[in-house]
């Protein structure tokens, strides 16, 4: 019973005062961004990071993993309530969800998906406490090739399973590896791409980057369609679902924590890919279909299971091989590179207090979050209807301080504007800035270990197909990418996300 | 060049992607190559900016041959009035301390939205600058003085 012991870990390192209270209030903040307008984890995480220095290392990582799967629960709020959705995981839950709030069953509605989330969260921390281990074991088997391997196949599954034009998300990539490798070559020692600045000698540090791709540039670009968001209801009443409700709620959230558990491992955007299918399939397998769309309660509970269990199980990659699997997975890694600690498999082993009490926070997380959401829905629904002219400034403040704390420089924070502006310009060209920030992460990485496994191998490039992991990644990665390319399958995928 | 240019998203992805990839290759010139098994610092960013060239051309090509929508409309002033107020902030921070550096934000980029108001901005940003000295410089110690040095402080 060994995961008992490990969880014991866990609980010991989670169950601190202090670490409960980062818990909540990552928790409580990751809640507050989904409801409020225009502001994503990836952009809040970034802002927060530079105050999260001066944590203990589980506290700070505990706090932004609450971040992250607390605005899950926020986004559904504002999908449910208003027909917006505030993360792009709840798309689908707008579409039952809003046709339910109008009917006067938003209280319903909002307690089923809290419900749904919870029971998910439930099983996706299982999942991940049992899974996790194995596959840590595994990878601390892999060498310098196999890692490579693992990036490429890692990037390359985050751009097939995204939406938006192929080539133009390798591309975001490839030029995301390109940034990230400017500053000091850590080999030779030379600047490379620093202009003779010496601000850049260290490399551009990953939170400008983040801040102003997914901060400003979002500031500029949701400023051209200022929303107004009106309530279908001033008080959300009738919270408890009638037995009923639940009895055909079961199976979809069982379905969808399945399907969101196995699509937030693979890399790319998983919790609002899963959400998607579970919105499909329950469609097809409901004896109600014809009321999907107009306020079915399956079409709120399967989604918000799946996305819930999503956000959970891409912890998987990142915890036990380093990978990240989205934008925020990425910045949780440059966390812990911060906080001086390598991510990968060793972190398991080295750092167990770090690792389970990580997965047992979670838990007690997603008890908060059933907490929060259902008493507290009064303070959400003000929160939903702060005007965005008055919430953008703001956000500006916290990117500007949070920046300039990372070195006391300024230069970095014209660095970010300028990534602001190129962050717009992104937009309007369709290119994901996602896709960038992964690669900008693993750039310096990726070097590292094509470097080492070639020099270990006497600079034969069949070293990644000779060794049976790395070649077996590999082909996966070229398998995924054919597939995509072919011209019949493509057209399916297309439909797959027009849906 | 709209009789050419059916494409202009991929098109011009194309061809930012090329100037990045030319960018690279062409810096990269100045590091040492190496080989694959001793490499030097220009090898990896050499490779990259090919292959981004490649995947740049493609592109660009694309836009060319094939159809999409025009391109949305460039909103010059907002983006003018968020970095300009973003840039003000970084010169005064140091010099002129927080509190004049955030008033100047929050007033300056508040005149982007549509519904700016300034008996609601002005608030606004008062208000922010007292939230950031209580927090950053009085609760978390952020090396930023309420007033900086150009105050003769």
């Amino acid at each position: 019973m060994e995961i008992l012991a490990n969880l014991g870990i866990g609980l010991d390192a989670a169950f601190t005062a202090t670490n409960l209270l980062y818990c909540l209030i990552g928790v409580f903040l990751g809640t507050a961004i989904g409801v409020l307008p225009g502001l994503g984890p990836a952009a809040t995480i970034a802002m927060l990071l530079p105050a999260t220095f001066a944590l203990p290392t589980v506290s700070s990582l505990i706090m932004l993993a609450g971040i992250y799967y607390g605005a899950q629960y926020g986004g559904s709020t504002t999908a449910i309530l208003v027909n917006l959705p505030g993360e792009s995981s709840s798309v689908v839950t707008a579409i039952d969800g809003y046709q339910m709030a109008r009917k006067g069953q938003a209280g319903k509605a909002l307690a089923v998906a809290a419900l749904g989330s919870f029971f998910a969260g439930t099983v996706a921390t299982v999942l991940l406490a049992l899974f996790a281990p194995p596959l840590a074991e595994v990878a601390l088997k892999f060498g310098p090739a196999e890692y490579f391997s693992l990036m490429v196949l890692g990037l390359v599954a985050s751009v097939v399973l995204a939406s938006g034009s192929l080539l133009k998300a390798i591309g975001m990539i490839v030029l995301g590896l390109l940034l990230g490798l400017i500053g000091t070559d850590v080999n030779s020692g030379v600047p490379r791409y620093t202009f003779d600045l010496p601000q850049l000698a260290d490399g551009i540090n990953f939170v400008i980057v983040a801040m102003g791709m997914f901060g400003i540039g979002e500031i500029i670009r949701n400023l051209e369609h200022e929303e107004t968001r009106t309530l279908v209801m001033s008080k959300v009443k009738g919270l408890m679902p009638t037995l009923d409700d639940l009895k055909r709620c079961a199976a979809p959230v069982v379905r969808g924590t399945m399907i969101g558990s196995a699509l937030g491992i693979l890399p790319g955007g998983g919790a609002m890919l899963s959400s998607f299918a579970s919105y499909s399939i329950e469609k097809k397998l409901a004896k109600n279909s014809e009321e999907f769309g107009k306020g079915a309660i399956q079409g709120v509970a399967g989604p918000e299971s799946a996305n819930n269990a999503g956000a959970q199980t891409s912890f998987i990659p990142m915890l036990t091989l380093g990978i990240p699997s989205n934008p925020v997975m990425a910045l949780m890694i440059g966390a812990m590179i911060i906080q001086g600690i390598q991510p990968g498999p060793a972190v398991m082993t080295e750092q167990p207090a770090l690792f389970w009490g990580i997965i047992v926070s979670m838990w007690i997380g997603n008890l908060f979050l059933v907490v929060l959401n259902l008493p507290l829905i009064g303070i959400w629904v003000r929160m939903i209807m702060v005007p965005y002219h008055l919430l953008y400034p703001l956000i500006l403040v916290f990117c500007g301080i949070g920046v300039f704390s990372l070195n006391n420089s300024d230069f970095d924070i014209f660095l970010m504007a300028g990534f602001g502006l190129f962050g717009y310009i992104c937009a309007k060209l369709e290119c994901e800035p996602a896709p960038m920030l992964l690669g900008f992460i693993l750039g310096p990485m990726m070097e590292e270990y094509l470097r080492r496994a070639l020099l270990l191998s006497r600079s034969d490039p069949m070293v990644f197909f000779e060794r049976p992991i790395s070649a077996t990644m590999l082909g996966l990665a070229i398998l995924a990418l054919i597939v995509v390319f072919a011209p019949s399958l493509r057209k399916k995928r297309e439909e797959a996300f027009a849906e | 060049m709209n009789k050419f240019v059916h494409n202009p998203k991929d098109f011009w992805s194309g061809v930012m992607f090329l100037l990045f990839a030319a960018g690279a290759v062409v810096i990269g010139q100045d590091y040492s190559m190496g080989t694959a098994g001793r490499m030097g610092p220009a090898y990896f960013p050499t490779v990259l900016g090919g292959l981004l060239g490649v995947i740049g051309l493609v592109t660009m090509l694309r836009g060319l041959f094939t159809r999409g929508e025009a391109m949305e409309r460039f909103s010059y002033r907002n983006a003018l009035l968020v970095l300009v107020a973003v840039v003000l902030f970084g010169f005064l921070v140091r010099g002129a301390g927080m509190v004049p550096a955030v008033i100047a934000l929050v007033l300056v980029s508040a005149v982007a939205s549509a519904r700016f108001r300034i008996k609601a901005a002005l608030p606004l940003s008062i208000g922010a600058a007292l939230f950031c000295l209580l927090v950053f410089v009085k609760g978390l110690g952020l090396p930023i003085p309420a007033f900086g040095p150009w105050f003769g402080q």
